[in-house]
């Protein structure tokens, strides 16, 4: 087990919350271990789609001049991604093919962080590694499909060969630019929304385990402590919850940087 | 539970290490997402933003259309105006031209007709005042033959000799008045 807490919370019996307690035993087979069937992590997902399918359809449906709350309320989120992420980024000439791209991202991200802060949910489906792999991988493969298709092979001229650098130093400058786009960037994707949901989340993991603990184990002065994390733990639930937006957010703005990046690879 | 837990303890989970059904469930996920907003949000979306854009640029058109309608209206009813003002002016001068004309006309007539009028009627009074002195000039000189021959007791029946004698009286009378008037 990784001990996640401070060794001196560690005295008294007080057990620290760890990366298994994410890993939930699984639904079909009911209980097997995880990892080796449908689990709760899926399940999420899979219900994130149903509700964002059903959402949007119902929203878009009506397409009517002056739109209902509903219609509005759809509008609003589409127009977000589509003009301040999409728009803003790969510009008015070219954006409009990447918007469902972008538009599907960021909701299903958005939603899939927030799965962390709803009761019963209460798991950031992409504090699962898997998933986060996942959705950089098709953005990956979506950029350098993107730059080939613009361009032709010359696109990995284009992104690793930056022009007026002295010749000298140019193949070091070469195997930078190519570590830190073909390698680095899609794991930086990955790892950046992986590892602030599952740290947050273990952050709000640990205070309300703490937080019992002092308040129905500890022994006399310890026992009040319990009021600060709690108090803490509802503040790192409230910070977490603008982190789960705001992951969303990067990933997608990240995802459209790329898309720009790649199309427009010839201009610098 | 317990048991899991420590199963996948046992297993030392290393948190980059992903579980492969989670990838697939992610990417099967969002293919279905995918394929629903390409498939419907996104047209849905767009087609609504293209009528109202569409709706807002042709109200703006046709109100720029009854603007330059009413605006030429405008003019048309103020040219009208003017017209109808100039017109107003040039009957109310003809008229008034016309009046005085009218007026003038009327006026030489009147005089011609009371010219006309006095004329006539001293006329008139000159033939009545005519045949007044004849009929005086017969009627008083029989009678004062009659008077004169009662008075003298001779009949002056001789009618050509007493109308000379009245004549003769008479014209001396008219001298001897004359006379007097032109004295």
């Amino acid at each position: 087990m990784i001990a996640l807490a401070l060794p001196a919370a560690n005295e008294e019996g007080f057990v620290p919350p760890t990366l298994e307690d994410m890993h939930l035993p699984e639904i079909l087979p009911w209980g097997a271990p995880y990892g080796d069937g449908f689990g709760k992590q899926m399940l999420l997902i899979l219900i994130s789609v149903v509700i964002l399918g059903w959402f949007f359809i119902v929203a878009a449906r009506k397409g009517q001049m002056v739109p209902g709350r509903l219609q509005f309320l759809g509008e609003a989120s589409y127009n977000f991604v589509r003009n301040s992420i999409g728009r803003d980024i790969i510009g008015e000439k070219d954006f409009r093919p990447y918007t469902p791209l972008l538009f599907s991202l960021f909701f299903f991200i958005l939603i899939n962080n927030l799965w962390g802060s709803i009761p019963l949910a209460q798991l950031p489906t992409t504090s699962h590694v898997g998933t986060a792999y996942a959705l950089a991988a098709i953005v990956y493969f979506t950029w350098i499909i993107l730059g080939i298709k613009k361009h032709g092979i010359k696109y990995f001229k284009y992104a690793t060969v930056p022009s007026g650098v002295p010749i000298a130093i140019l193949p070091l400058v070469v195997l930078i630019e190519i570590i830190s786009t073909f390698l680095v960037r899609p794991i930086t994707h990955s790892l950046r929304l992986f590892a602030t949901m599952l740290s947050g989340h273990l952050i709000i993991m640990l205070s309300a385990a703490g937080t019992e603990f002092l308040l129905l184990e500890a022994e006399g002065l310890l026992k009040p402590l319990g009021v600060l994390t709690l108090v803490g733990g509802v503040a790192m639930f409230l910070f977490e919850v603008l982190i789960q937006v705001l992951q969303a957010y990067v990933f997608t703005l990240l995802t459209a940087i790329y898309i720009q990046g790649s199309i427009a690879a010839a201009e610098h | 539970m317990n048991e899991a837990l420590i199963l996948a303890a046992e297993e030392g989970a290393n948190p980059l290490v992903p579980n492969i059904w989670e990838i697939l469930v992610t990417l099967l996920g969002f293919a279905v997402l995918m394929f629903i907003v390409v498939k419907f949000v996104v047209p849905m979306f767009e087609k609504t933003f293209a009528e109202r854009t569409e709706a807002i640029e042709g109200g703006l058109a046709k109100a720029e259309a009854a603007q330059a309608e009413a605006s030429a209206a405008l003019d048309e009813y103020k040219q009208q105006l003017i017209d109808a003002r100039t017109e107003a002016n040039r009957i109310r001068e003809e008229a008034r031209s016309e009046g005085a004309q009218i007026l003038a006309d009327l006026k030489a007539k009147a005089a011609a007709e009371s010219a006309r009028i006095m004329e006539q009627s001293q006329v008139t009074i000159e033939a009545e005042r005519q045949a007044a002195v004849v009929s005086l000039r017969s009627e008083v000189g029989a009678l004062a033959t009659e008077l004169a021959s009662k008075i003298v007791g001779e009949s002056l029946a001789d009618d050509a000799r007493s109308a000379r004698v009245v004549d003769r009286f008479l014209d001396e009378l008219e001298t001897s008045q004359n006379a007097g008037a032109v004295q």
